[in-house]
């Protein structure tokens, strides 16, 4: 039998793999067989018992959302596994700093956007859930375009991301979240290819009050690489306000490669987490209410970023190795 | 101190009567008088108990008689409708509700009998969009306020509710914004849609939905009349259920129209009297819409069941065509039948060894 792509059908919550075999062995009806087995099931069958589990799961809806609708259980074994020979194989994300991300506890993540899709926002994810010890899942705070779009709003929120607003982000960092969010936006990630590694304005602080009000780090994260996947070259603004979206990208394959022209570029990736902020002895909440901290703070992650960002472009050999 | 007299309206519907015999049946409450435009039927009248019926309409000046006759001391007001179906029409609906409302907070005003108002309302009046956070607290501003419907009904309603408040301050005002409604035995927007032989969803959305239990909603009314709990209060279950999860669970095929055909297949579900979509529902079935439950929890040291069990209640009982046992079953052949294969395959290659 040729060796298939495996998609691993266990959480991936950090807990060890045996216990939690254990634990869902405990829990699944005990077979009927007419005689108890003899050998012990292969590889394979386990693969097909843990998938059969799964569409069981699916198809009766036993399984937990949180009140965000987090579906844990199909972002684990549907909505990321495509992801990975992309992480891997394509990009070859390559991850620096993963240690100043704590284990437990909230904490607030703050990265720069490019590369006209957020392709960068779920490498992210995938360095965090796959890469860091503890196996966390990262919370992204999204604009309000994606939450009004159909298909894309509710595998949006059943991935685990949320409207960017303080409401959110400080529920979420006050449960012990990990969040992520790209002040930079839509100006970020439709910044035009000649200002590809030049942060945008980091709209108006609204995540260092949601980081003062709940006294979570703040940790400023660098990505390269998300810039060259799309080279925007141009913007075809009139159609764009047509269809109601930010930008409408032109690279030099898209459109006019069509589909083929979407590929992403197979940049070489770092994404490097820098030393946390910590905002807990800055004041609290009524430091959150002091727009020249914000402000201050503000810059200091942006600058953080950049001269990061910078720091990585000099160490990486070519844009594709 | 004991509430004395409990005027409870809207008492011939079902959670006005159950209500109603809740309290008929406390020792500690006086006298309760129900009152509502059309007597109760003959089934709810038993349950009722000691409880007075007073056919009045709460949009008649006649309803200040029979607060100050009988002194009440606290007025239940559950007369605000959902459905122009129950109602005759969405002009009556409108009716009963503002002015109603506005006619039984006038009378109140003149009663210095009364020190308490309870006023059942609904978390629909913070809308349903996609530029909400995931869960509504009680002091947040809907970003879309609704324009039509049972909902703008209830942000009139809770208007006018402000303003008795202001205008009364020695009165004890809770105000109960409740979630969706599920249970065995109510009838709601949501316990038709759900029992519809295929239930149809938007395409490309899967909103979340959060639900309290009848006899919880009960419960926190009851509790509200009888203790003093003066405020504003989201009521609910904890946690949420996405729509396709619940459709799943209560063993339903649902079916996605396109958002343009939407409207139309509202149209012919309400023609048909199946289930009453009006565009707020629509927008509900495309964004859904949480409230934050906590302050209530922490207020009145209890909480309704967690939405996922009060919609168990539901569909165990109006479950569809397929259910988890299939499911199971399904899943339980087809390890029975890799099972067999590989004691067959072990014993073949047992076999081969001997000979």
């Amino acid at each position: 039998m040729p060796e298939a792509t495996v998609i691993p059908l266990e959480p991936r919550d950090g807990r060890d793999a045996r216990a939690r075999r254990a634990e869902k062995a405990a829990n699944r009806p005990e077979p009927v067989t007419p005689e108890p087995p003899t050998t012990e099931p292969a590889e394979w069958e386990r693969k097909v018992a843990g998938a059969l589990a799964f569409l069981r799961r699916r198809f009766t809806g036993d399984y937990e959302i949180d009140d965000f609708g987090f579906d844990a259980d199909l972002t684990d074994h549907v909505l990321l596994p495509p992801l990975r020979p992309l992480y891997n194989k394509w990009f070859r994300v390559e991850t620096r700093g993963l240690d100043n991300v704590p284990d437990t506890g909230g904490a607030l993540i703050v990265a720069n956007h490019s590369g006209t899709i957020p392709v960068d926002a779920l490498m992210t994810t995938l360095a965090l859930l796959d890469h860091h010890p503890a196996h966390r899942h990262l919370r992204l705070l999204g604009a309000d375009l994606v939450f009004t779009l159909p298909i894309v709003a509710p595998i949006a929120r059943k991935g685990g991301n949320t409207l960017a607003c303080n409401a959110d982000a400080e529920r979420l960092l006050n449960a012990g979240n990990l969040v992520g969010v790209f002040p930079e936006g839509f100006k970020g990630i439709g910044k035009p290819f000649s200002e590809r590694y030049k942060l945008q304005r980091f709209g108006r602080g609204g995540f260092v009050s949601a980081a003062l009000r709940t006294g979570t780090p703040i940790i400023p994260c660098s990505i390269v690489g998300a810039e060259e996947i799309y080279p925007m070259v141009g913007n075809a603004k009139t159609l764009a306000r047509l269809l109601g979206m930010p930008y409408l990208p032109v690279t030099p394959l898209f459109p006019w490669l069509g589909p083929i022209g979407a590929v992403p570029l197979p940049s070489k990736w770092i994404i490097e987490f820098g030393e946390p902020i910590e905002t807990k002895d800055l004041g609290g909440p009524a430091a959150a209410e002091d727009p020249m901290l914000v402000f201050n703070l503000t810059d200091q992650v942006r600058e953080t970023i950049q001269s990061t960002l910078y720091t990585l472009l000099m160490q990486r050999r070519s844009v594709f190795f | 101190m004991p509430p004395r007299v409990v005027l409870v309206t809207g008492v011939s519907r079902y959670l006005g009567s159950r209500l109603a015999a809740v309290l008929a049946a406390d020792s500690s409450v006086e006298r309760v008088i129900g009152v509502d435009t059309v007597p109760p039927k003959p089934e709810i009248e038993k349950a009722l108990g000691r409880t007075e019926f007073v056919r009045a309409d709460i949009r008649n000046p006649l309803i200040a008689k029979v607060i100050a006759q009988a002194e009440v001391y606290t007025v239940v007001h559950m007369n605000v409708i959902a459905t122009p179906l129950g109602a005759g029409g969405r002009t009556a609906m409108k009716e009963i509700n503002v002015i109603g409302t506005m006619q039984l907070l006038a009378a109140c005003q003149k009663a210095p009998s009364m020190r308490k108002l309870v006023v059942k309302s609904t978390t629909a009046i913070y809308g349903s969009s996609p530029r909400d956070p995931a869960l509504f607290t009680e002091s947040e501003e809907p970003r879309a306020l609704p324009k039509s419907g049972y909902a703008k009904d209830a942000v009139e309603v809770e208007g006018y509710v402000r303003g008795f408040g202001r205008r009364r301050p020695d009165v004890t005002l809770s105000l109960l914004r409740f979630t969706n409604f599920i249970g065995p035995t109510i009838e709601s927007m949501l316990t038709r849609y759900f029992s519809l032989p295929v239930v149809p969803t938007v395409f490309g959305f899967d909103p979340r939905i959060q639900l309290c239990h009848e006899d919880d909603g009960i419960e926190a009314l009851r509790r509200s009349t009888l203790e003093e709990h003066p405020g504003i209060f989201n009521v609910g279950g904890e946690g949420v259920l996405l729509l396709s999860q619940a459709i799943r669970r209560v063993g339903r095929p649902s079916f996605p129209v396109p958002a343009p055909g939407v409207s139309v297949v509202a149209q012919v579900f309400r023609r048909a009297g199946l289930v009453d979509f009006s565009p707020e529902q629509m927008r509900y079935l495309e964004h859904g819409r949480v409230a934050d439950v906590s302050r209530f929890a922490k207020e009145f040291g209890w909480s309704p069941r967690p939405t996922a069990q009060a919609f168990e209640d539901f569909a165990s009982r109006s479950s569809g065509g397929f259910s988890g046992d299939f499911a199971a079953a399904a899943e339980q052949k087809i390890l029975d039948a890799l099972a067999r294969r590989r004691t067959a395959n072990r014993s073949a290659a047992a076999g081969a060894l001997g000979a």
